[in-house]
């Protein structure tokens, strides 16, 4: 096994290096007298913020990189997350004045290069998808969620029917961004439960559908990792209901050439660019999250859309029916712009291979940590696509070692942990999405990091309860983090209460 | 496919077959058996075949060979996103991988060096906007609107939002598409057609018990200042409702800050702080409020610190989850998730750079800049510069009407010249007749700005 020590460098706050007269910045001179402003529009007090020369701001955030652990340093098996590679091309195509230095107000003219890039990008999505139209202007999945919710809404409003049809259905094991969504975009939330398989149970769905219904929000393959084998009926029973579906495509990374949402009755589709087309997560962000939807929805997208005559690109903002502005200006372009290479660079083949393999690495994952002492595996004998949860349940029974302390063990070994305690329908979650740019030789390791973890929970469980060790810091409090009393979440707070 | 791929190591054909014998599992396609055949046979990707890396790079190098830069043309455009030098220490940062590819920080204790980086980023933010806290992130200035707007409902369980009639377009259509399902009505305030200032008279006869927050910016969309912020916020508190700014950080080095001016949510736009405006995103949406009923409301993350359970070191994590998405599902403060941490990272390293003497640096340089190229325009016949009288930063209107020439073609003369003009209002708001929104900041040389007046003198005179 790989051993692994993160750097701990106690690094001080970058106030705390602040020097009184250092600077880190360099600024042509105005060479210009200084303009007089009215004394009431002038600030009184300046600002606390650090006085540091370049040289220690560099060393101050390159060490803190040092205590942060990225997909280019292991797996890093966030499930839901698809926390694959990032090629090292994309960083180096964004990285130029022509697409850094345009202006979003810019002449259409001068921006066709750009115009091409995101109305083709448009046009492959709705392929994938099996959709009719995209836009990409949503800056994140929940984001996507939010302007579908509005759609949906759009679409009722449309047809007389909004006043009576109020709820939104999501199963229990939907992403959290799903029901926060539907209630941001004025809709009442109805959970229904998923059966013995995992799945949507129909029937629990058949029981909720009634005149009231707006639409359904689902993730397929589900939060579980198995597809939804209904999804058939699930949309005939939707659209006979006269909602309309929703789905989530924070899983879409094992479907690329297997199926296509649109061709299952999903009307309308978010992406997450980041997870599916090899952009960087960033840290949390940004990401983006394009919507798609199928031909009686198209009036509805926000606007502007990316449209083409002939030769000639340019932004629509002609859209009587649209839901409207949803943020400024068009889109997390760069975002958007490494996606096209990503998808260009692989081709329907690579795509296809993505899903393969994603899903190859999965179920392969499953098998071998299901035989791990104290983790099961729900609904074993369900196939998964790109991830699967695994139960820590027994381990905590038996040694008292619960999922939370499990994930801290594993850090120590140089592999980033799984999502836990998600999804909420099984205990002790353990949701693992290995993606399918690890090796089989990383999935070894990290399954020999499970081994040995569990290991120690049956012989010595203060070692998993106490850990990590191995990282920036030993495990935190986090109570005390949140806790009135010593909450602090910033410097200034912090010199107060001290 | 049978050739292996770079980015998908267990593509390799005698590796696949390894696992698909642990797997007891004949071919990859037994994994995807329990997707219905009517559904799979439909799947076919109709998309371009697979290219090379060094074939995917020309092509795109090709495409974006035909975009005008601000490299290329000298560029007067702002108006939400604006020109600004980002430092290269800023590019080194957030191109470090342990960053750029990593994610929300879920696991604390792997994940130090971004939340101690995001934790900076919230003591600087709500140091520049005078407030009391500042989240992590929401995606931009107009999201960020949105959510104030329905943060305000939700603290003062009202239904009514006032802003200035002169709030950016795009911003002002987001604020409406955030409220309408939550029922919140927004509702305009007139400004004064020669200053720009809110009509007292009028905000009077529109605030009342409904409403929740009165919001206002400093400097406007239109670059003057609201020299009337204090007593608006005044006004707004005695009805009982928030008052909310939205503020350029780059102007905040020298101009009053939100909290100077009494603001209980600050908002703005964090792309100036050395994030690049790649065509308009990602961008940065700041917001900062004061006080803890209004901090247990506030949308998107939060870093607090703390320490290890043994109390050895200081430790960073993410806290008050319970107000979000993830914890709390239907009932979260917002529904969002991914944010923009590594813009947030960017700023946070810019402001470091840049320190309280660099931002007020900063601020006269594109105040200097800014007003020397309103007096130029000024000497010019017929144009009318600044449209508003007050104090300007940063964007001013250039005022066209008397000149004749619509500012359309005024853009397109300036285009042939290698100038990119300002934005054109008249679209945007029409009582403005032909004018257009400048921007001049501490990237426009003298020589730029000089080119410019020559340009317009020679456009107006061949009238």
């Amino acid at each position: 096994m790989m051993t692994f020590r993160q750097a701990q460098w106690n690094e001080p706050l970058i106030i705390e290096r602040s020097t009184e007269g250092a600077v880190g910045f360099s600024l042509p001179s105005p060479g210009r007298p200084p303009v007089d402003v009215p004394a009431e529009l002038l600030r009184k007090k300046r600002p606390r913020l650090p006085e540091v020369a370049e040289t220690e701001v560099i060393r101050h955030y390159i060490r803190l990189s040092q205590e942060n652990y990225g997909v280019d340093l292991g797996i890093y098996p966030l499930g839901s997350c698809t926390m694959k590679y990032n090629p090292k091309v994309l960083d180096r195509i964004v990285a130029t004045p022509k697409i850094q230095d345009l202006h979003p107000m810019q002449d259409a003219g001068s921006v066709q290069g750009i115009l091409r890039i995101l109305y083709e990008l448009s046009e492959w999505l709705a392929e994938i998808v099996g959709l009719t139209k995209v836009s990409l202007q949503p800056a994140a999945g929940a984001h996507g969620e939010f302007a579908g919710a509005m759609i949906i809404r759009a679409f009722h409003k449309q047809n007389g029917d909004l006043e009576k049809r109020d709820e939104i259905i999501v199963p229990d094991s939907a992403h959290g961004t799903n029901p926060a969504s539907a209630t941001m975009a004025g809709f009442k939330v109805v959970e229904i439960p998923s059966n013995r398989e995992g799945c949507v149970d129909v029937d629990a769905l058949r029981a909720s559908l009634s005149h009231r219904t707006a639409g359904l929000m689902l993730t397929n393959p589900n939060t579980l990792g198995i597809f939804e084998a209904d999804i058939l009926e699930i949309a005939r029973l939707v659209h006979e209901a006269g909602g309309l579906l929703y789905y989530d495509g924070a899983n879409l990374n094992a479907m690329l050439g297997k199926a296509k949402p649109g061709h299952t009755g999903f009307d309308i589709v978010h992406i997450n660019i980041h997870k599916t087309f090899g952009t960087p997560h960033g840290g949390g962000g940004p990401g983006s999250g394009p919507i798609a939807v199928s031909k009686k929805l198209e009036g509805f997208l926000p606007i502007p859309t990316v449209e083409r005559d002939g030769d000639r690109y340019y932004l629509d903002f002609n859209r009587p029916n649209s839901i409207g502005k949803i943020r400024g200006f068009w889109g997390n372009s760069s975002v958007l712009l490494r996606a096209y290479a990503y998808i260009l660079m692989m081709g329907r083949d690579g795509l296809e291979e993505v899903a393969e393999v994603s899903v190859l690495n999965a179920n392969y994952l499953a098998k071998k940590l299901s035989q791990v002492r104290g983790l099961e595996l729900p609904f074993p004998h369900k196939i998964r696509k790109h991830e699967f949860v695994l139960s820590a349940a027994k381990m905590a029974q038996e040694t008292g070692v619960t999922a939370a302390d499990l994930s801290k063990r594993l850090l120590d070994f140089g592999v980033h942990a799984p999502t836990v305690y998600f999804p909420l329908i099984v205990d002790e979650a353990m949701m693992i999405e290995p993606t399918e740019t690890v090796s089989k030789q990383e999935l070894d390791q990290f399954i020999a990091a499970f081994s040995k973890a569990s290991a120690e929970a049956y012989t010595n469980p203060d070692v998993v309860k106490n850990a990590p060790y191995s990282t920036a810091v030993t495990r935190i409090d986090e109570a005390k983090a949140s806790h009135p009393k010593t909450m602090q979440l910033t410097w200034k707070q912090k010199s107060e209460k001290v | 496919m049978s050739e292996p791929h770079p980015y998908i190591p267990n593509s390799a054909r005698r590796t696949k077959e390894e696992m698909l014998r642990e797997l007891e599992v004949r071919d990859v396609g037994v994994l995807f058996g329990d997707i219905p055949e009517s559904i799979r046979k439909n799947s076919v990707l109709h998309l371009p075949p697979a290219r090379s890396e060094m074939e995917t790079k020309l092509k795109v190098e090709d495409l974006l060979s035909r975009n005008l830069s601000t490299r290329d043309v000298v560029s007067f455009l702002g108006g939400g996103v604006w020109p600004h030098y980002v430092p290269a220490a800023v590019d080194e940062i957030v191109s470090r991988s342990e960053f750029l590819t990593s994610y929300t920080p879920y696991q604390t204790e792997i994940s130090q060096g971004m939340l101690q980086a995001l934790f900076e980023y919230q003591s600087m933010i709500a140091e520049l906007m005078g407030m009391e806290f500042a989240n992590s992130s929401l995606y931009d200035w107009a999201t960020a609107l949105g959510e104030a707007a329905r943060m305000a409902s939700r603290v003062t369980g009202r239904d009514e939002f006032l802003v200035p009639h002169y709030v950016q377009p795009d911003r002002i259509q987001t604020l409406k598409t955030f409220c309408e399902p939550a029922k919140i009505r927004v509702v305009e305030v007139e400004q004064d057609k020669r200053t720009g200032a809110i009509l007292d008279g009028d905000l009077q006869q529109k605030i009342n018990s409904k409403t929740a927050g009165v919001y206002l910016e400093n400097p406007s969309y239109l670059g003057f200042f609201e020299a009337g912020a204090k007593r608006i916020g005044d006004i707004a508190h005695q009805k009982g409702a928030l008052f909310i700014i939205g503020a350029d950080p780059t102007s905040l080095g020298l101009f009053a800050s939100p909290g100077e001016l009494g603001a209980d949510i600050a908002i703005g736009e964090g792309q100036p702080l050395g994030n690049h405006m790649n065509y308009g995103g990602p961008l940065l949406g700041l917001f900062a409020c004061s006080g803890e009923r209004l901090l247990r409301q506030m949308p998107g993350r939060l870093i607090g610190e703390t320490t290890t359970r043994d109390g050895s070191s200081k430790a960073f994590t993410m806290i008050l989850q319970t107000r979000e998405q993830h914890i709390r599902r239907e009932k979260a403060t917002s529904n969002i998730c991914t944010n923009e941490a590594l813009c947030a990272l960017a700023a946070a390293t810019y402001l470091s750079l840049m320190g309280p003497l660099g931002l007020e640096r900063l601020g006269n340089a594109i105040l200097a800049n800014s007003t020397y190229t309103m007096r130029k325009l000024e000497e010019l016949d017929g144009l009318k510069v600044p449209l508003f009288e007050a104090q300007h930063f940063k964007e001013f209107c250039v005022g066209f009407d008397s000149t004749g020439i619509e500012t359309s073609l005024v853009n397109a003369r300036l285009l042939e010249r290698g100038i990119q003009g300002g934005i054109c209002l008249h679209s945007q708001f029409p009582e403005l007749g032909q004018s257009a929104l400048y921007c001049v900041t501490e990237c426009h040389a003298r020589e730029d700005i000089d080119r410019l007046v020559a340009a317009i003198r020679e456009i107006l005179g061949e009238r």
